[in-house]
């Protein structure tokens, strides 16, 4: 479900990096008041192992799409909302600066979709208020899989508006919101069983983390066995399961776009308004917002130059100077690789 | 799990890279994270059918590639295997899009496959830059930037934690995949309960070490701030670096200079 760069537009990305940012101040704010030592390294490797398992995608059956592990209720549960919300930013920001997955400008967008939603509403409205202070088995299983799902629901929601705000993609709200959320409710349900499983196992195998997660403990954890055990088991499960299904299909997110991008054809380019107006206008429009199905009006403004312009002509001229421009960047390239190798020897 | 290897081990890899001493290893790693910061909005900006204005953009990769003696193939097959996302989101965009945008002769080619070409030269010019920040920077550098430019040290931390941790990981990983081939004679389809296994083995094998990783640091003085080796100055050389390649997005954005060269070239012919 992570956003791409492809997918967005400077100001829906800035947008949300100003957001995402402002969560993880204040989130790093309220850690650091009562930072327990020993957490640095277990957010650490809770991080690594969320990462490995959302590697792993599984087949969501009949649908012939397939997504991965969110993971922020594990961690929010485990966590509690500040930490878990600082884990997480941590896992996409790897997962965009070294497999692209995303990119770094939408990379605000993942945060909040996938971060927020889990750890600031679903965690504390959600699984809190069921499963309360006093945890039972059925409690768990009901609490994780209503936020879970909820979680989902909110992040499928949030690359909607993300993508429709954007304009990039021709969408109609409405069918691409009847596509994203059956979709993401099954894979809640998926991660809300998953999660439960996880959280109900390191409650019998360690209570106390349970239950001091909301507000973090004063209280040394001395010894990580009974929980390293519970984690370790569910690795075995996990892997076992999700490795089953794990396909190559794609995930949720590009299963809906697949079946919404736009049907409407575009209009022929239009003869738009010139003058010295459009002109400055298109200059000026550094961070255009782009509107998808009227491309030719903004491009109007361009006048002769406009690429999407039918004429043998322009097309000729265009391709001439995209192989000089390519040309001239090889060369650069060639010749500064050439000038600072001899520099060394 | 062979995607997980790759993946991993193409992490350790880009790590390598940034050890090198080249002028753009030596600039400071703020002024490399604010341009490609500048780059990638520049690019990502451009209209949905702009392809002539997006090429000149491919001057900054090739300038850093060739100034940080980075390895090109590798670079290119790191963007290929993220490629497959945006390409399947792209490639729809023929299907859907068939007005004829643009006539090669007898050839007219449709506005969907000029916006799934835009697509997919976005994609490799946004993924090689992130790509070129780390290979030429290191993701410590990048983390102690993040930290002097106003990011929270605790998640700046975490980041660095949760990659030290995957390498822990990776390394745990391949000697264990490793071991299980020597041993099966290159047996396909590793099991279900193999697998499990091996899973629940590295994870409690890597707990086990970062807690042991976590007690060093403590008895080697580590008191929650990460020392960096190279301190920061913010030299000449590095504002130069940052202004002019922001002026230069900013002159490719607003002028499409392929057009500009190939009408001046076809004038010239004529």
């Amino acid at each position: 479900m992570h956003m791409a760069d492809a997918l967005i537009s400077p100001a829906v990305g800035g947008t949300l990096w100003a957001a995402a940012a402002g969560l993880t101040a204040f989130s790093a704010r309220k850690l650091k008041k009562n930072l327990d030592e020993h957490k640095v390294p277990m957010m650490g490797v809770l991080g690594a192992f969320i990462f490995a398992a959302q590697m792993i995608n599984f087949t969501i059956p009949a649908t012939g799409s397939s997504g991965h592990l969110g993971g922020g209720m594990i961690l929010a549960i485990l966590l509690g909302p500040y930490a878990a919300f600082l884990v997480m930013a941590s896992v996409l920001t790897i997962q965009a600066l070294f497999f692209a997955d995303g990119g770094l400008l939408a990379l605000g967008c993942n945060i909040f979709n996938l971060g927020f939603f889990p750890c600031f509403i679903a965690y504390p409205l959600i699984y809190r208020k069921i499963v309360g202070a006093r945890p039972t088995q059925g409690r768990i299983l009901l609490g994780a899989m209503a936020a879970a799902i909820l979680g989902l629901q909110l992040g499928a929601l949030g690359v909607v508006l993300e993508t429709w705000f954007a304009g990039v993609a021709e969408l109609s709200l409405s069918t691409f919101l009847l596509l994203m959320l059956p979709i993401h409710l099954a894979i809640g349900i998926v991660e809300g069983l998953i999660t439960a499983a996880v959280v109900s196992f390191v409650w019998k195998a360690h209570p106390a983390i349970l239950t001091q997660a909301p507000h973090p403990p004063a209280v040394r954890v001395h010894s990580h066995k009974p929980l390293l055990l519970g984690l370790a088991l569910f690795a075995v499960v996990a892997g076992g399961m999700l490795c089953w299904f794990a396909s190559t299909h794609p995930d949720g997110l590009e299963w809906s776009l697949k079946g919404v991008t736009g049907r409407e054809e575009l209009a022929g380019p239009k003869e738009g308004v010139h003058g010295v107006m459009a002109w400055i206008q298109e200059k000026l429009a550094f961070l255009p917002d782009y509107d998808f199905r009227k491309p030719e009006e903004e491009k109007a403004g361009q006048k002769e130059e406009s690429w999407p312009e039918v004429s043998p002509g322009k097309s000729l001229a265009g391709i001439l100077g995209a192989a000089m421009t390519l040309l001239l960047a090889g060369v650069i390239g060639f010749g500064l690789r050439r000038y600072y190798s001899h520099g060394k020897g | 799990m062979g995607k997980i290897e790759s993946a991993l081990l193409n992490i350790g890899y880009l790590e390598t890279l940034s050890y090198q001493q080249t002028p753009l290893h030596r600039l400071d790693p703020r002024a490399k994270l604010l341009t490609t910061l500048v780059f990638i909005v520049a690019v990502v900006s451009c209209g949905k059918y702009e392809i002539t204005g997006l090429l000149p953009f491919i001057i900054y990769p090739v300038v850093l590639i060739a100034v940080g003696n980075l390895p090109p193939g590798y670079l290119a097959r790191k963007i290929l295997l993220a490629a497959p996302f945006a390409f399947f989101i792209g490639i729809f965009n023929p299907l859907l899009d068939r007005a004829v945008l643009v006539q090669l002769g007898p050839v007219g080619i449709s506005g969907g496959w000029v916006s799934f070409a835009s697509i997919m030269l976005r994609f490799v010019l946004t993924v090689s830059a992130a790509l070129i920040l780390i290979a030429g920077t290191g993701l410590n550098a990048v983390c102690l930037a993040l930290e002097k430019m106003g990011a929270p040290r605790s998640f700046v931390m975490q980041v660095l934690f949760l990659y030290r941790y995957i390498f822990v990981l990776t390394d745990e990983a391949l000697r264990l995949v490793r071991a299980r081939a020597l041993r099966s004679f290159q047996g396909r389809g590793m099991g279900f309960k193999v697998f499990s296994y091996m899973i629940g083995q590295l994870l409690l094998r890597t707990l086990d070490r970062a807690h042991r990783i976590h007690l060093a640091m403590l008895s080697r003085g580590f008191e929650g701030k990460i020392h960096l080796i190279r301190p920061l100055h913010l030299r000449s050389q590095d504002v130069a670096f940052f202004l002019g390649w922001s002026a230069l997005f900013v002159l490719m954005r607003w002028y499409n200079i392929p057009l500009l060269l190939g009408n001046a070239a076809a004038g010239l012919i004529r």
